[in-house]
């Protein structure tokens, strides 16, 4: 059992657990993924890791409650138990293998779109400590739905850039305008982009950089069952070949996914998962012979 | 007993193929005392038994079959327990007309002896009068790591245990078992009274097993070698990832490896309401594939409610799947398109399969592996509608053992290379077999190399004192 030793709501639906689990906390990198199971009759589900404390044995999670299990983890607070967490998963951050003095050179534009957030921390986090540039945009739909704010400050200062679907907050409008901003406008150069958020975040992003010629790395979370490379669910196309995100990735070259291929791939649970959702939610009330 | 022809095997018992197409329990029901006796006694217990030579691990089988005669059940299951740590699987899952039957005198001028049946029945009832092989070895002191609670690795951690190691298990998912509890159906292998048991007996060898750690990632090879004590390292890791075809369409939505598919329904029972992961498994099914991976996924897709198709390329004879499991599933109602091959899977707007379409094959002069060569028939192409396709057409060695152990070598298909009688690798103290060395195989195979690498093991151990 893997003991929550923190919970906190970070908005409506979006919660931060600080898990006890040193099989992931000794080893994970920027980058990597790992995966939870609430129970015994639980899925098992890919998290992006979001910090870690290799000296306490920790791992911090940021997740969103979409389908019934992430739901249920919703419940659980400081003293609960995960039946299981399992992990570092994936590979991790490409910069976090290179020559340091090579990447010290560089300057990097993270693009940050809702909960991708957390994923996106560890990583400027690591830059930061290895004294690398980086600029962080993070969008978001409202004020309400902004995570990790203090905690993005803390590490980027005055190199964070927030952004508010409706203008609740900071600036108004996607973060592809804000790349725009800093790029044509205030003429910022970049080496490398790395945007991780919704999928249609992603693909809007790298149609952008694409067009400004900015190398840009996207993040991954297809559909997983196992996620240590046995079941095959997580494929993608990249650059017309077969690639499995829980072992070639989850981070991959954006101008070679094919985005809308994965995106249709990401509804195929969507009636059954709704189906479990609505049991879950409504119990009962909810089954009824023929109804489904 | 009645008079029995003593060229016949004494049938077993079977659910009614109607009756077990709808439900998951298990399909053979096993001998009882008097069934079990009365096959026990075809057997000639031959002076130079050719049975033992046909099984991988060597099970003294006339030894074992002579205390069924006696009536002795913890007799019986001691002289298996000396070379199997898994009989009630093995009696389940091996393709014994192969093996021991393959090779029993009594099969010349008639039906071998059931020895399956035999072992599963000894199996069975140890397990139910509460029978546990003991062994009280003299403790070496030494520490040795598995990694994969497969076959492989609870047979070579099975057999350390027994010559007195300390032996660890590694297991990257959140249950023990690996193929017997992810792959294979409940329906041939039920977990909880069959597999589950097995694993305990191991356990109760003084075997630890820790779930949720990757090796390869959570840990290295090296690091379990240099910081954490251990004297040599057992790698039973397994099969990885699935192949495709890489035919048009096999991203759609609907399309399954059956490593997925049988994962979803086996290891996180996706087919039992109280049980949170979904399967989408829809009206009609095309499984694509020979293989006894390929029965396993079309039995399952039939009882979660489908129509079933079985796609392969050659004809009925070069199936590669054991003769049962495709007299099971035709008995259950599993239609065979045999000389048919995908060219490629449909899909609808939204990216959901509508059908497959195939081609005829013929079968032409014969290819390396001996089978004559499928053929295309021109202009023979049809379509299968359908709204599930199952691919079984095998897997690639995963990679993150292989590539996060510095010196040790793989071949040219990413398999580990390892010495096929002692398992040893590139690196010392390192050890390997089952199918991430040999690639997609069978449950005993992978008994047998655990085996020949716990011999060596302590060999290497023993040399180094």
């Amino acid at each position: 059992m893997f003991e929550i030793v923190e919970a906190q709501m970070l908005a409506d639906n979006i919660k931060k657990l600080v898990v006890k689990a040193e099989n992931v906390s000794h080893a994970c990198k920027p980058g990597q993924f790992l995966m939870v199971r609430t129970d015994e009759a639980g899925e098992r589900i890919a998290l992006t890791i979001c910090d870690y404390d290799r000296e306490e044995g920790t791992v911090t999670l940021v997740f969103q409650a979409l389908g019934v299990s992430t739901k249920k983890m919703l419940k659980l607070e400081k003293g609960d138990c995960f039946a299981d967490v399992v992990g570092p998963l994936g590979k991790e951050s490409e910069f976090v293998n290179e020559d340091i003095e090579e990447l010290k050179k560089k300057r990097y534009l993270f693009v940050a779109g809702g909960v991708g957030t957390a994923p996106v921390y560890p990583q400027v986090k690591w830059l930061k400590e290895h004294g690398v540039y980086f600029d962080v945009i993070v969008g978001t739909k409202c004020h309400d739905t902004l995570i990790l704010e203090k905690e993005m400050e803390e590490i980027a200062g005055d190199h964070l850039f927030i952004t508010t679907d409706d203008g609740s907050y900071k600036r108004h409008g996607m973060v592809t305008a804000v790349i725009e901003d800093l790029v044509k406008n205030e003429g910022r150069k970049y080496d490398v982009c790395v945007a991780i958020g919704p999928m249609i975040m992603m693909k809007f992003v790298v149609k952008l950089t694409k067009e400004l010629n900015l190398p840009t790395i996207v993040s991954m979370n297809p559909i997983m069952v196992d996620g240590t490379g046995m079941c095959g669910a997580c494929r993608l196309l990249v650059g017309g070949e077969v690639k499995f995100a829980c072992v070639d990735g989850p981070e991959f070259d954006g101008f070679k996914v094919d985005f809308d291929q994965a995106m249709k791939r990401m509804a195929l649970y969507k009636t059954e998962e709704g189906r479990k959702l609505l049991e879950y939610t409504e119990g009962e009330t909810h089954k009824g012979n023929g109804c489904h | 007993m009645a008079d029995i022809d003593v060229k016949v095997r004494i049938p077993v018992r079977e659910q009614d193929p109607k009756e077990r197409a709808k439900n998951f329990d298990e399909v053979c029901l096993g001998y009882n005392e008097e069934e079990a006796t009365a096959e026990s006694l075809r057997c000639l217990n031959c002076k130079k038994p050719f049975c033992v030579e046909g099984c991988p691990v060597g099970i003294n089988i006339p030894g074992f079959i002579e205390k069924i005669k006696e009536h002795d059940i913890a007799g019986a299951s001691a002289v298996i327990a000396a070379d199997s740590a898994l009989p009630a699987v093995c009696g389940r899952v091996c393709p014994q007309e192969s093996q021991c039957e393959g090779k029993c005198v009594r099969g010349k001028m008639g039906d071998p002896v059931s020895i399956g049946k035999l072992e599963r029945y000894v199996a069975d009832r140890a397990r139910e009068d509460g029978i546990r092989p003991s062994f009280a070895p003299e403790k070496k002191n030494k520490k040795v790591a598995v990694i994969g609670s497969g076959p492989a690795g609870l047979t070579c951690a099975g057999d350390l245990a027994k010559k007195g190691y300390d032996v660890t298990i590694f297991e990257a998912l959140h249950k023990a078992g690996g193929v017997l509890v992810y792959g294979i159906p409940e329906f041939r292998l039920p977990k909880e009274k069959v597999v589950q048991p097995e694993i305990d007996n191991v356990k109760a060898l003084g075997v630890e097993i820790k779930t949720d750690y990757i090796v390869g990632k959570s840990l290295t090879v090296d690091e379990l070698l240099d910081d954490m004590g251990f004297d040599a390292v057992f790698i039973g890791s397994g099969a990885g990832l699935p192949m495709f075809m890489g035919i048009p369409g096999e991203q759609a939505l609907g399309v399954y490896s059956a490593n997925e598919f049988l994962t979803r329904n086996n290891l996180m029972k996706a087919y039992r309401e109280d049980h949170d992961t979904p399967i989408n498994c829809g009206k009609k099914t095309v499984v694509v594939g020979g293989g006894n991976v390929a029965m396993d996924a079309a039995r399952t897709a039939l009882r979660l409610g489908s129509e079933v198709h079985v796609v392969y390329r050659r004809s009925e004879k070069e199936l590669p799947a054991r003769a049962e499991e495709v007299h099971h599933a035709k008995e259950e109602g599993i239609i065979f398109d045999l000389l048919t091959n995908p060219k490629e899977i449909l899909a609808d707007e939204e990216g959901n399969v509508t059908g497959i379409r195939v081609i005829k094959m013929e079968l032409g002069e014969p290819d390396e592996s001996g089978r004559r060569r499928p053929v295309e028939i021109e202009g023979s192409e049809y379509e299968i509608e359908c709204d599930t396709v199952i691919m079984a057409l095998g897997t690639s060695p995963n990679p993150l053992i292989s590539s996060t152990t510095k010196g040790l070598d793989v071949n040219r298909k990413k398999c580990i290379v390892a010495d096929e009688e002692t398992g040893a690798t590139s690196r010392e103290g390192v050890f390997a077999g089952g199918d991430a060395v040999t690639g997609a195989a069978t449950v005993i195979l992978a008994m047998g190399a655990g085996k020949n690498a716990a011999k060596s093991i302590d060999e290497y151990l023993m040399s180094k004192n």
